[in-house]
């Protein structure tokens, strides 16, 4: 029983207290309560099993394979060259932070000085900042339930914090790059970013692999992002998980939303051999609105599954979600969006719409909207489509002169546009659509 | 109009077609020679639709036997990219929305393909731009159309007009026009009309599919063709759609059927 508690665990936990307490001399620093937020976490995975497909949120999802396996917590690994790195830049994004396994890279990271955002890792904030940071880390992504957010937060080491302060506009976004380059180990990547009153800023999120790093090893990237809008607050959030394939990718985010905030997200997944993702929206106050938009583009034996909940709380709320997934090969996607509308949260308005398109028979998709509502005045719509290219539409392309092949992969790249055009980064999504593009071309 | 001596550019004969195991086109003939405008006209469920889906090469039709020259070539041999390549045109009744893709991206794309395969020059994004408003002041359309997806949040009129731009772009030998005039206001139609008159040379050839007599007050045509049951049963010149439209149809049934009794 003790073995397979151990296995369970995933992250081999041998001397990391020891790894810890070397990377880290918090005992002065204004970071000394980080020690017993890690030990709390640490109490959580001591007490969680692993999720199975037992599990009611873990249903379609089955993780066996990761569960089998035992990671290392990464070490700081070589320096990187340049090129390898800069292959992940994206051009409008000249403010950066690059964390290699999770170990923050400052020779990679840029602007931010002028912008008037605070973009710094935390082991390097300030006396203010960290008194900041104290009532927001760890606080919105509960780890008292869920196995992965308690093991990233039991081995914080470091975390991307972007902080906007009050009224300010950042114009610039900021580029927050995750890049994994050691297999067999465990990354914990972290972020917190904080939007202050009446602040606004986009974020991008992007967790990548260094190709030649492991064609054929794997890696497991657990992550963890925490989101505050407060009042009047507007935060841009993409997400990018391109992994490698034999990637493993879990990741929790937690929005919280302020008084007439606005948070707006789109989310892609297109790597990993198995991926979760955990997006948790709060409205905690009136009048506050938000935008989950996801793409979910896999083939192969790939396994990606987008979990979100926007928890209307408070009264006049708005969300809107359109989350698409494209399988093909014999990959398995699984989407479950749910909508809490609480009692008391009245005139909340929520649509929710989820399309799928399977590219083959052996694709699969399972998908599951959500509606818990306990407010009688409300306007919830939802609905959720599977289908495959329309042979008319195909057809309709063919006799303007497109191959029957040419005509299937326009369609498919153009039902991923949908998503791919809401991000408001010209190159980013200039470089979304061409990986659109060759996955497509690829699998067809 | 019609040209002496003119080449033929189609010629249907002893068409079968059939849907799911039932036969829609039964041994139909027909013959397009290069400068003319056909109106084929019938009631629904005629085969007028199908007759224009089967020339174009849609995968739902079974061919049971007959034969369709195109130029020469075996129209029926060739996938549907193929013919659309050789010159064949459909304008369709219903022309598809394609959320995603531009539609100024999707002209130019299939501007080009067609390009590349004649053997001329492909246009760059920039120089097509100049090019397509251009052919976009025929059909009086706003150059809005075309930073919008394909035909998506179109009116009726306009994916018609959609359809139209892209026979001017892709200059077809042969153009079937399928119900492009159903729904059309009579702006919309008159402009149409008129569009499609522009590109109507010595060289190439309409086939209206219609209901009404009224699309063809503006593009007047050589011949009109009577489809009932799969087949065309009666041709005339431009005043057999205007009986059409006050004596109906059931008038043209009968005379065939006193026809066939005739000669059996």
């Amino acid at each position: 029983m003790s073995e397979t508690t151990t296995q369970s665990k995933v992250i081999d936990d041998n001397d990391q207290e020891s790894q810890l307490a070397s990377q880290l001399q918090l005992t002065a620093s204004p970071l000394a309560w980080l020690k017993g937020l890690r030990e709390q976490a640490a109490t959580s995975v001591k007490r969680l099993p692993l999720p199975t497909t037992r599990d009611e949120e873990w249903r379609f999802t089955d993780i066996s394979q990761l569960s089998k396996m035992s990671f290392a917590p990464a070490l700081p690994a070589n320096r990187l060259e340049a090129a390898d790195v800069a292959q992940f830049y994206i051009d409008e994004a000249t403010i950066r932070l690059v964390f290699v396994d999770g170990f923050f890279a400052p020779e990679f990271c840029s602007g931010g000085a002028n912008s008037g955002a605070e973009v710094f890792s935390l082991l390097a904030a300030t006396a203010a900042q960290a008194a900041a940071i104290k009532p927001h880390l760890g606080q919105h992504a509960a780890f008292a339930n869920d196995v992965f957010t308690a093991q990233n937060t039991a081995t914080l080491q470091d975390a991307a914090v972007v902080i906007v302060p009050q009224a300010v506009a950042v114009t610039t976004p900021v580029h927050v790059l995750f890049i994994a380059s050691q297999k067999d180990v465990v990354n914990t990547p972290r972020c917190l970013l904080l939007a202050e009153t009446g602040s606004a800023v986009t974020v991008i999120e992007d967790y990548v692999e260094l190709s030649q790093a492991h064609a054929t090893a794997s890696h497991f990237t657990n992550a963890v992002t925490e989101i505050l809008l407060e009042d009047n607050a507007q935060l841009t959030h993409i997400r990018v998980q391109r992994e490698g394939s034999k990637a493993f990718h879990i990741a929790n985010c937690a929005v919280m939303l302020g008084r007439a905030s606005n948070y707006q997200s789109v989310s892609v997944a297109l790597g990993a051999r198995i991926s979760r993702y955990n997006l948790h929206a709060l409205q905690t106050a009136e009048g506050s609105q938000c935008t989950l938009d996801g793409l979910t583009l896999i083939s192969g034996r790939q396994l990606a599954d987008t979990h979100t909940c926007i928890d209307h709380a408070k009264p006049h709320g708005i969300s809107q979600q359109l989350h698409k997934c494209i399988v093909g090969g014999s990959a398995h996607a699984v989407f479950n969006g749910k909508v809490i509308v609480a009692e008391g949260a009245q005139r909340t308005d929520a649509k929710q719409s989820n399309r799928n398109l399977l590219l083959t028979a052996k694709a699969h998709i399972d998908t599951k909207p959500q509606l818990e509502i306990f407010a009688s005045d409300v306007k919830c719509t939802h609905g959720a489509t599977v289908g495959q290219l329309d042979s008319e539409e195909v057809f309709y392309l063919q006799s303007r002169g497109l191959t029957a092949t040419a005509a299937r992969n326009l369609l498919t790249y153009a039902f991923g546009a949908e998503v791919i055009d809401r991000i408001p980064i010209t190159s980013l999504k200039q470089q979304l659509e061409q990986t659109v593009l060759a996955q497509t071309e690829g699998q067809l | 109009m019609i040209y002496a001596d003119s080449k033929v550019l189609l010629e249907v004969r002893g068409l079968c077609a059939s849907v799911n195991g039932i036969e829609i086109l039964k041994n139909l003939d027909f013959t397009v020679r290069s400068g003319e405008v056909h109106a084929i006209m019938g009631q629904n469920g005629s085969g007028k639709s199908t007759f224009a889906k089967v020339l174009a090469g849609h995968p739902s039709y079974e061919i049971t036997s007959g034969s369709v020259r195109f130029e020469g070539k075996d129209l029926l041999a060739l996938t549907a990219e193929d013919r659309a390549r050789a010159g064949f045109f459909l304008a369709f009744q219903y022309p598809i929305e394609v959320p995603g893709v531009g539609n100024s991206q999707f002209l130019r794309l299939t501007y080009n393909t067609l390009q590349k395969q004649r053997g001329h020059e492909e246009l760059d994004p920039l120089e097509f731009d100049d090019f397509v408003r251009e052919k976009m002041k025929l059909l009086e359309m706003s150059p809005d159309f075309l930073d919008r997806s394909v035909n998506e949040g179109f009116s009726g009129g306009e994916k018609k007009r959609n359809e139209i731009l892209q026979m001017a772009l892709l200059e077809p030998h042969l153009a079937i026009l399928d119900e492009t005039d159903s729904g059309l206001d009579i702006d919309a139609l008159r402009i149409v009309a008129h569009g499609v008159n522009q590109l109507t040379t010595k060289n190439n050839a309409m086939v209206m599919v219609t209901h009404y007599q009224r699309l063809l007050n503006y593009i007047v045509p050589d011949y009109v063709h009577v489809m009932e049951a799969g087949r065309i049963v009666k041709t005339g010149d431009k005043s057999l759609a205007l009986e059409l439209e006050t004596r109906g149809y059931d008038w043209v049934s009968t005379d065939t059927q006193v026809a066939a009794s005739v000669s059996a």
